[in-house]
């Protein structure tokens, strides 16, 4: 699965780099099921409410916005949480309607089922006599 | 891209905040929230990361911590040292090695033993873990808090 690095172009005439606002890019597992495609990635500091995912143009967009119990006058700080946001292009068809997500723990694993015709069919082999 | 011919000084700001910024990613002490936390003998030591926080009588303690299992998270404290130690666990072992389009994310059992600024009350620790980040508040030890004295005048 390729990962685009660069936001997908949403408008004509706008360059699509040179953003204005940072983001971290979370780390995630993507793997294979036989019914479509499962991606973990790791938010802490999300709160379900507060995420979006969506498919387009299969281009999938996670977007997640953090909060830190924390906020300034740090002894020492070692992280600093910023607007999550990472996008991938999909190879193979995404039955849209049937996409889920779920968060626990700070973790969203997102549910991507290939429409049916991809799936793969067992074809049963019958011996003639 | 038109806007880059007509916004040259402006695009080649952009540029140079970018790679700026491309410089700030390998400075270690820069560094945010990266994947190292759990590569073995790198990271294993400096996870979970933590920011500390204190005011007159408590010391608040965010570690970052996500997908652990509740179960398994230890916070311990011995005067000025908290251990925090549990287990992220990894997602399903039975996915085939071929099924597996990227894997960043890491999974293992950790340990880690941070000096607080001064020493707390062990009896008086709250600890809360939400959407993966687990939030620690130590109330300081009498003996630790700054007192106030009053100036006498003759």
């Amino acid at each position: 699965m390729k990962e685009t690095t660069v936001p997908a172009p949403t408008e004509k005439n706008v360059p699509d780099t040179r953003e204005e606002t940072r983001t971290l890019k979370p780390p995630v597992d993507i793997f294979e099921t036989d019914t479509g495609l499962v991606v973990v990635a790791d938010l802490p500091g999300v709160d379900k409410d507060s995420i979006e995912v969506d498919v387009e143009k299969n281009i999938l967009t996670l977007k997640a916005c953090p909060a830190q119990n924390l906020k300034d006058d740090f002894l020492r700080q070692e992280y600093q949480l910023q607007p999550f946001f990472r996008q991938f292009q999909l190879s193979e068809r995404v039955d849209q309607a049937g996409i889920s997500a779920e968060m626990k723990y700070g973790v969203l694993s997102i549910h991507l089922p290939k429409v049916k015709e991809q799936q793969p069919r067992k074809i049963d082999v019958t011996v003639a006599q | 891209m038109t806007n880059f011919f007509w916004e040259p000084f402006q695009q080649l700001q952009a540029i140079r905040n970018e790679m700026e910024r491309v410089f700030d990613e390998y400075n270690p002490t820069k560094r945010g929230y990266t994947r190292s936390a759990f590569l073995p003998s790198l990271g294993a030591r400096r996870y979970p990361l933590v920011n500390i926080r204190e005011d007159s009588d408590k010391i608040y303690v965010e570690a970052l911590a996500p997908g652990l299992n509740p179960d398994s998270i230890e916070v311990s404290v011995l005067r000025d040292q908290l251990r925090l130690s549990g287990e992220k666990a990894p997602i399903s072992p039975d996915i085939k090695a071929d099924a597996w389009h990227r894997n960043e994310r890491g999974a293992g059992r950790f340990v880690r033993e941070i000096t607080l600024p001064a020493e707390v009350d062990g009896d008086q620790v709250t600890a809360e873990y939400k959407n993966g980040l687990l939030l620690l508040t130590l109330a300081k030890h009498a003996e630790a808090k700054a007192r106030q004295i009053s100036v006498q005048v003759s």
